[in-house]
């Protein structure tokens, strides 16, 4: 099938509004939020239902064609960057609230639902949607559940795995199977949990069935101010040795609160070398007890100022603040690379010190935001792109970060994902037989390697027909690929 | 298979089964009990080229669970493999073997402070156990099963592959999640080896609020208004010792002493406009929290596990399942209900009786597994029910995994 005769199928299937075959159209799409890799795809299609996701999965199928789906494009890693001869699979428009079912306390949309659109829908209802990327007012929940995106509060509700109990997906042979639903602990493998997080290379979601919580009884919110990252750490430390466990714990440190402040004015205070917003919810008792416990522990790891939220707006500043930080950014330094790597809490006065030696060695700034209470790190590379020579530092700085965080027994991504951008240092932390078992899994959900290929793993890997005799490849035969 | 074998023999790593050895009355012919995950990587291996076919146990408290397999040579035993490897208490995680029991764990991080928030009822459990039969109980309301907790997993897969996924940090997106994988695949892709785990602090204080049940409706209306409440229970139960016997439902409410008592006088309140509810004293609490979860069967029993949106627990109830000889044990807050009924009747029956209750449970959106049941029985019904539309993808990550079928052969969903 050549690309007008897949075109034709297209137009066919969902109709000529759904299909963009255009060049400088097609421009639209050429990354997502990883704007240093740019790919112009063969064809994108925006398809409106589940069934006209199959028939362009069955298309690309018989085609021979590779297919990358993308939500809102707000990713971070790459994973929605398209290939050159493949097919983009938009789902932005696929974006209804199906169903809302409080007494089971779950919602079911469709991927293209924005994630902080589910908790607009049933706060009036007392409840929300937990995970809360800092790009919530535009991220998707399809590209949430490819991601297992994560957000300040996942500490201690966790991230998309946990708040997804049900999922339709398009496989990408073009079947339609159903993995969870409502109902706990189906039987059978969780085929759910494998597939949410694994960054658009098993299928595409059509259908996603969430978790709603209902919306804690009370809310505290405080901003301590440190003079440096150490005495913040030691906080951190504190409270999580006191057996609390606070629905956020955020650091900033001079770098980033400059940004911030120059962004949305939340009035940091004057020489501090670092804050941390701690947030507690619960029922009201526990949430007051505690949080005064966290005040006395802040102090005692010599806060020098502590500002209490006084109502949700100043919360919300607080907050503003915080999640404005890598645009701000933008601000204060003409490039940046957002990089996210994870570390055991612990090590995080160590590590903080190994990033800035580095970035001395190299004559470069590094601005820190990061989530303290879970050791998620975003230490965000400042450069400028046209001094030459900069870029590359920054990229081999932001290397060379990840590193740090493997040696402390850490990971290259606690919420970005692998994508495009990582894949390369995924054999840094994982052996050659861990990969290959990895590939088990993609082999039994995408034999043919067509759906978002070149992501996540540096190598392609040939699927062995299995049972039987093992056949040989075409490619492996014409040298083209290794089979493990 | 002796010519294959006889090295490891050698070492002392494989004896002749014994009759205790069998999984659900198939008798092995051997079991090993490797020692380390090399050992059992090696073994595996060996196994795999001679061509056995394999089970795994730890504590041997859930070999009930599936149907038979098929067949079975040899037992892999975790029991040697029952080390705390790692206890990051600042970073509330822990690694640990397979074989490493539960209890033991939850000991082992007691002096910090922590537990594991898993609360399975099998006496003698082990952590591998758990992980792979996804073992779970009342406390799940609030804190998830295994899956939610695990965040790194080492497998050892048939053919003596050795591999590892997630790690020891709690957020990680890197690579497949194949610790979730693992959870509740029985021992059918590979034998779990270790596993890391977030923990939670203990909590310091516990109040256990109570409300007689009557009909099944009552309950559904008690569950209903404590979740849409801002209370924060660990758990919500619901019993019954058996049939025309009243039942009750049990609220637990744990953290920090004055959080606890205004939460469980809340509960009372709102328990109160729905029947006679009950705040118990520290006596009281303490029989309820050490009864919480236990199982309503043993063996001969027939044990039913059904899980539905719990929303639909009253009228799961009400289908025949309250007025039928059945005993309950309910995470009433989740929608997972154990039934437990007397096994020494008519297989044929109950296999009826069975079969309709599943019927039920499907219009309502959930599933039945039969946990536990005489072989007799097993052969009579299906035990683990239709397996919905991604039972062919199961099928093909089995192939992957086991091309041969050497791991618990049948003993999974649809036949894996």
């Amino acid at each position: 099938m050549d690309r007008d005769a897949l075109i034709r199928r297209f137009v066919d299937a969902i109709g000529p509004q759904g299909v963009i075959s255009e060049r400088n159209q097609l421009r639209t799409y050429e990354c997502d939020g990883l704007a240093n890799f740019r790919v112009i795809p063969s064809v994108v299609v925006l398809p409106e239902t589940a069934d006209q996701v199959r028939a362009v999965v069955r298309a690309c199928r018989e085609a021979g064609v590779p297919f990358v789906a993308r939500g809102s494009g707000t990713g971070l890693s790459g994973g929605a960057l398209p290939v050159s001869d493949g097919v983009l699979v938009v789902l932005a428009r696929m974006r209804r609230v199906l169903e809302v079912d409080l007494d089971n306390q779950r919602a079911v949309v469709e991927p293209g639902v924005l994630n902080l659109q589910v908790t607009k829908t049933v706060a009036g209802d007392g409840f929300y949607y937990a995970p809360d990327p800092s790009s919530q007012q535009i991220c998707s929940i399809g590209g949430n559940v490819a991601e297992n995106s994560g957000g300040a509060h996942c500490l201690k509700y966790g991230f998309t795995t946990n708040h997804v109990t049900g999922l339709e997906v398009v496989l990408p042979d073009g079947e339609l199977v159903h993995l969870g639903g409502k109902a706990p602990d189906p039987p059978g493998y969780d085929l759910l949990g494998a597939f949410v997080g694994s960054e658009g290379t098993l299928g595409i979601a059509t259908k996603v069935t969430l978790r709603l919580l209902r919306k804690p009884e009370a809310v505290r919110t405080l901003m301590a101010a440190f003079e440096g990252t150490d005495h913040a750490g030691d906080a951190v430390s504190r409270i999580i040795g006191a057996g609390i466990v606070p629905a956020a714990i955020e650091m900033m440190d001079a770098l980033a609160m400059e940004a911030a402040e120059a962004a949305v004015h939340v009035h940091y205070p004057e020489g501090a070398g670092a804050v941390l917003i701690v947030e507690l919810d619960g029922p009201q008792a526990e949430v007051e007890h505690q949080f005064a416990e966290v005040e006395r522990l802040c102090q005692e790891a010599g806060s020098t100022t502590i500002q209490i939220a006084s109502d949700d707006e100043q919360r919300a500043l607080f907050w503003k603040g915080r999640k404005s930080a890598f645009a701000a950014v933008g601000r204060i330094s003409p490039d940046y690379y957002v990089q996210d790597g994870v570390i055991p809490r612990t090590a995080l006065p160590e590590v903080l010190r190994r990033i800035a030696d580095l970035a001395e060695e190299r004559g470069l700034r590094v601005a820190n935001v990061f989530h303290a209470g879970d050791g998620n790190l975003h230490p965000l590379v400042l450069y400028d792109g046209e001094v030459e020579g900069q870029e590359e530092r920054a990229e081999e700085l932001a290397a060379e970060i990840l590193f740090a965080c493997l040696e402390h027994g850490g990971s290259i991504t606690g919420e970005h994902g692998v994508g495009f951008d990582k894949k390369q240092y995924l054999p840094k932390q994982f052996g050659a037989d861990d990969l290959e078992v990895m590939q088990l899994l993609r082999c039994a959900f995408d034999p043919d390697g067509r759906c978002n290929p070149g992501k996540v793993f540096p190598t392609p890997r040939l699927c062995g027909e299995a049972p039987g005799p093992r056949r040989v490849h075409p490619a492996e035969r014409a040298g083209l690929a290794e089979v493990f | 298979m002796a010519a294959t074998l006889e090295g490891l023999e050698r070492d002392g790593l494989v004896r002749p089964a014994t009759a205790a050895d069998a999984v659900d009355g198939v008798a092995a012919e051997l079991v090993a009990e490797p020692a380390s995950v090399r050992e059992a990587g090696e073994l595996l291996r060996a196994a795999s080229r001679a061509g056995l076919r394999m089970a795994v146990a730890g504590g041997a408290s859930k070999l009930g669970l599936g149907n038979p397999p098929e067949r079975l040579d040899l037992l892999v035993s975790t029991r040697r493999l029952d080390r705390v490897l790692e206890h990051a208490a600042g970073d509330l995680v822990v690694k640990a073997e397979a074989g490493t029991r539960l209890a033991d764990l939850q000991a082992a991080l007691e002096p910090a402070g922590q537990w594991l928030a898993l609360d399975p009822p099998e006496p003698g459990a082990t952590v591998g156990g758990v992980v792979a039969a996804n073992a779970s109980g009342p406390r799940r309301l609030r804190y998830g099963t295994v899956r939610d907790l695990i965040i790194g997993i080492t497998v050892v897969l048939a053919d003596g592959t050795v591999a590892h996924a997630g790690g020891k940090v709690v957020k990680n997106v890197a690579g497949y999640d194949l610790a979730k994988l693992f959870c509740g695949s029985l021992g059918t892709l590979g034998l779990v080896a270790e596993a890391t785990f977030r923990l939670h602090p203990r909590p310091a204080a516990a109040a256990v609020v109570t409300l007689d049940v009557q009909r099944p409706e009552q309950a559904g209306e008690a569950v209903r208004r404590l979740l849409r409440s801002t209370l924060v229970p660990s758990a919500i139960e619901l019993t019954r010792a058996g049939w025309g016997s009243p039942g009750r439902l049990t609220v637990v409410l744990e953290g920090i002493r004055p959080g606890v008592e205004a939460q469980a006088a809340t509960a009372a309140e709102l328990l109160g406009e729905v029947g006679e509810a009950e705040a118990l004293g520290p006596g009281g609490t303490e029989a309820a929290l050490s009864q919480l979860g236990a199982l309503p069967w043993e063996k001969p029993d027939v044990g039913l596990k059904v899980a539905v949106p719990p929303a639909e627990l009253p009228g799961v109830l009400a289908d025949r399942l309250w007025d039928g000889p059945f005993r309950l044990s309910a995470h009433a807050g989740t929608g997972v209900l154990r039934l437990g009924l007397d096994g020494r009747g008519d297989a044929e029956q109950v296999a009826g009786l069975v079969g309709e209750a599943r019927e039920r449970v499907a219009a309502r959106g959930g599933n039945l597994v039969v946990a536990e049941a005489p072989a007799e029985l097993k052969r009579a019904v299906d035990v683990w029910g239709p397996p919905g539309d991604a039972v062919e993808l199961m099928r093909r990550v089995k192939r992957q995994f086991d091309p041969d079928r050497l791991l618990a052969p049948g003993r999974f969903v649809g036949g894996i």
